[in-house]
């Protein structure tokens, strides 16, 4: 269909394959060197199945709290006019820009048992937040929610306020509107936000590490496994590597096929 | 046809240009000693505990040796030994054990040595003020007592976790950190009661922890050696900066710093 | 006081308009593109800030200030503006739901309005499987089904196939007449003032310049849009307009005998057919400060060369022209 146009031009080709290179290389190399052999040992292994199901938790709760408490914010950033909207618009973006070990250092100094936040907490009530599964979920929750927000923000402008007029006039409440009316609209937005929330919280490791701690079964994620092992085991850090990578992929695909092709073109039902 | 061609040639190009680079490093080790020119710089890597022992024979290290000027970077053992093996650019490496240098050594890193240069033993620091009252290494065998140690993927936590295992501990270290300083980072700002980390590092961080000897440490010591890399590109300078470590003066640094002799 | 309609809206930079109607009135909202007719809608309805004050049957929707959802309206916006994930069903049902009816009872009636527009089997597609016509029906009986107190109506009729809109136009005047609220519809077509309303408001540059029965303001255009719209030539002149129609208009190449004091010279700048005459558009901007029209017969049209540039003598009979004063009603512009 597109030979009419003529052949694609060289000046676009060459950069495109060395980016499509730059991407490919490293994974390849990765499947290239990874001792297959000892994945099935490696995987059945107790602290990589812990690993596995903490990152599976932590992220998945990361998407749960995204949605509980990001869908809100991203609507009142979108609809709602006050002085220093756009200070805050700024200030959810940090995050992006941030370290991930600065994000832990800054958690740690809010939320740490020592923190100006944390040390009240334990004051008050005994209890401690670092050394937990809930300070994971925190950690990745820091540096995944701007991803969500952005992008449900985003479709939420996309999609205007007409329909939130047409809705009013209709007698709804902003309550009743944003949930029968803005929110589906919005769904293509809060389903890609999830995924690159989720996405950015199963690679999450400098926040994690430095925030939660690193322990196997309760704060040990398959990124800080993989970084502690690559101190001394090359090899088998490899291998885990290469399960986090499946595992990601796999979800990708899966996610690609439910969700991010057909939510185009049918969506789901209300 | 074509269009799979066009998409090759920046592949390839890229696995070129990549090769080329690669190929400038080994020429680099090969052709040594003609940069005696302007400044050299000569690149330390050393382990994290050393960091305050070797900015000071470094600091020492410049003023005997006019135009020379040194590059020390501290990270743990492991990462440094890894880097190494990958013909990472550098010209000494200085571990804080000896299975991080034998990776180096593995990957036919050392061009000299290794030499063991100094010992470091475990201690348990708590915070200034004691808040949690640790009195003893066995305190931390208490229900609500919150320590951290290093990941046992580090030579201080390989320690750490021989020390609890022989002990017979029940209460599990609350966190295992990726290296002694973040470690003693956790100690420092009172996020945990107390904390296992080297002698050297308590030392280092006297005014923020008060330190415990553990009974029977100096049992499991840690060995420091140091060596040469292969990729140096001024192995001279690197082995007088090995030997300046190794002098009564780098010895008596060492030794102020709390480290112990080979 | 009144059952109907009484708004003095005010939207700075934008609207200043005293509109009145009775209950069960169709008003026509006319006037070109920017002269504030949507402005009024929407603040009718809340959606812009404004000052003055909007009563609608007897009751203040001002005074305190209603928030939309409270004000009883029924909207039918510019375009289409139906839920685009919600069915024809859930759409028109949804007013109702939103006001507190329950699921089954608010189906049942947004069935039967579905059912009265024509579109009740459609009411399980979403608006993207509707045609534009299908899709303005729906929208109109979710209007109609919360029984508005207003009706709102924002060009109902554009972007609809010349057919489709008559077939609509005249099902719209059924259930218009029914209609016990007070109706404003915003449009640009005469024929929908003259078929529906019982009253046209013309806006201009957010002013009202000129309002009364259909028949009255088509006969009388005031505003050079309105003119266009009804098809008038229109001149302002000293001592009021003077309206004649195209059909009155003489064309002629040479300069006409006599001393007629209607007579102007112009080039011609646009041909379109318009029944079974051609319609001449001539630029007499310099002779009679406005353009005016013209229709001729296709065989003068040859005859005469008219193509775009043609020099051309323009008269009319002063017996086919007719000359009023400015209306009493007619706001000065500032």
């Amino acid at each position: 269909m597109t030979r009419g146009l003529g052949r694609p031009p060289l000046v676009l080709l060459v950069p495109a394959g060395i980016a499509l290179t730059l991407l490919l290389v490293p994974l390849v190399s990765l499947l290239v060197v990874t001792p297959w052999a000892r994945l099935p040992e490696l995987v059945a292994s107790e602290e990589v199945l812990d690993a596995l199901r903490l990152t599976g938790l932590a992220s998945l709760s990361t998407v749960v709290v995204c949605l509980l408490i990001g869908t809100p914010l991203a609507w009142v950033l979108a609809r709602v006019e006050f002085r220093g909207r756009s200070v805050a618009r700024a200030l959810v973006t940090v995050p992006l820009v941030l370290p991930p070990v600065v994000a832990g250092v800054a958690l740690v100094s809010a939320l740490g048992r020592s923190g100006v936040v944390g040390s009240v907490l334990r004051d008050a009530t005994g209890v401690v937040i670092p050394y937990t599964t809930p300070a994971v979920v925190i950690a990745h929750t820091f540096v995944a929610m701007p991803f969500y927000v952005l992008s449900v923000e985003g479709a939420l402008r996309a999609s205007g306020e007409r329909y939130d007029a047409v809705a009013a006039t209709l007698g709804a409440t902003r309550w009743t509107t944003f949930r029968r009316v803005t929110l589906p609209l919005a769904m293509p937005g809060v389903v890609a936000g999830a995924v690159l929330a989720w996405a950015r919280s199963l690679g999450e490791f400098g926040a994690t590490v430095t925030f939660a701690g690193n322990y196997q079964g309760i704060t040990q994620t398959m990124p800080s496994l993989i970084y502690q092992t690559l101190q001394n085991d090359r090899e088998t850090a490899q291998t885990l590597s290469i399960i986090l990578l499946g595992v990601s992929i796999g979800v990708l695909a899966l996610l690609r096929n439910r969700w991010l092709n057909a939510g185009g073109t049918t969506g789901a039902g209300a | 046809m074509n269009r799979r061609l066009a998409v090759l040639a920046p592949a390839t190009l890229l696995v070129a240009t990549l090769a080329a680079c690669g190929g400038g490093d080994d020429g680099g080790s090969g052709g040594s000693a003609d940069s005696g020119g302007g400044d050299t710089v000569l690149r330390v890597q050393a382990a994290a505990s050393l960091t305050d022992a070797f900015d000071q024979i470094a600091e020492e290290f410049e003023a005997q040796n006019e135009g020379v000027s040194v590059e020390a970077t501290y990270d743990s053992s492991g990462t440094l030994a890894e880097q190494a093996a990958d013909q990472a650019p550098g010209d000494v490496l200085a571990t804080a054990d000896e299975n991080s240098m034998q990776t180096a050594v593995d990957g036919d890193a050392i061009a000299s040595g290794p030499e063991v240069f100094a010992t470091n033993t475990l201690v348990v620091v708590v915070p200034a003020g004691n808040p949690a009252g640790i009195e003893s290494f066995e305190d931390l065998d208490g229900d609500d007592v919150t320590y951290v140690a290093c990941v046992d993927t580090a030579p201080c936590g390989a320690i750490a976790q021989t020390l609890i295992d022989d002990a017979g501990f029940t209460n599990e270290p609350a966190s295992l950190e990726p290296d002694v300083r973040a470690t003693l980072e956790r100690v420092v700002a009172d996020e945990a009661d107390a904390g296992l980390v080297y002698t050297t590092d308590a030392m280092s961080a006297s005014g923020d922890v008060e330190t415990i000897e553990i009974p029977g440490a100096e049992d499991d010591p840690t060995s420091y050696p140091i060596g040469v890399l292969e990729q140096s590109e001024d192995a001279e300078a690197a082995q007088a900066f090995v030997d300046l470590v190794l002098s009564d003066y780098g010895q008596g640094v060492l030794s102020d710093a709390g480290f112990g002799s080979p | 006081m009144s059952n109907g309609l009484l708004a003095r809206i005010e939207v700075p930079g934008r609207l200043a308009a005293d509109v009145e109607a009775g209950a069960g009135e169709v008003l026509a909202v006319i006037g070109p593109n920017g002269a504030g007719k949507t402005t009024l809608l929407t603040a009718l309805a809340g959606l812009v800030d404004m000052t003055g004050h909007v009563e609608v049957g007897g009751r203040s929707w001002t005074d305190p200030p209603l928030p939309v959802r409270d004000r009883r309206v029924g909207w039918v916006v510019q375009g289409q503006a139906l839920f685009p994930h919600l069915s024809a069903l859930d759409n028109v049902a949804f007013g109702l739901r939103a006001r507190g009816v329950r699921r089954s009872e608010a189906a049942e009636r947004a069935q039967a309005w579905l059912d009265r527009l024509g579109v009740g089997p459609l009411s399980g597609r979403r608006p993207g499987a509707l045609s534009g016509g299908q899709a303005q029906r729906v929208t109109i009986a979710r209007a109609l089904v919360t029984e508005p107190d207003l009706l709102l109506l924002d060009e109902p009729f554009s972007g609809l196939d010349v057919g489709v809109a008559a077939a609509l136009r005249i099902e719209l005047a059924a259930h218009l007449a029914d209609f016990a609220g007070v109706t404003l519809m915003v449009t640009h077509d005469a024929l929908d003032a003259l078929t529906l309303a019982q009253r046209v408001v013309v806006l201009d540059d957010g002013r009202v310049a000129q309002s009364g029965t259909p028949a009255d303001v088509a006969a009388h255009p005031r505003t050079d849009h309105v003119a266009r719209l009804v098809g008038l030539n229109v001149l302002a002149g000293p001592d009021g307009f003077t309206a004649f129609r195209p059909q009155d208009v003489t064309v002629s190449t040479a300069r006409p005998e006599g001393s007629a004091r209607l007579r102007w010279q112009g080039r011609v700048s646009g041909l379109t057919p318009h029944g079974d005459a051609v319609r001449v558009q001539v630029d007499t901007r310099s002779s009679a400060g406005t353009d005016l029209l013209a229709d001729v017969t296709p065989e003068a049209t040859a005859e005469l060369a008219l193509v775009p540039g043609a020099e051309v003598w323009l008269t009319v009979k002063a017996t086919a022209a007719r000359t009023y004063d400015r209306g009493p009603d007619l706001r000065d512009s500032p």
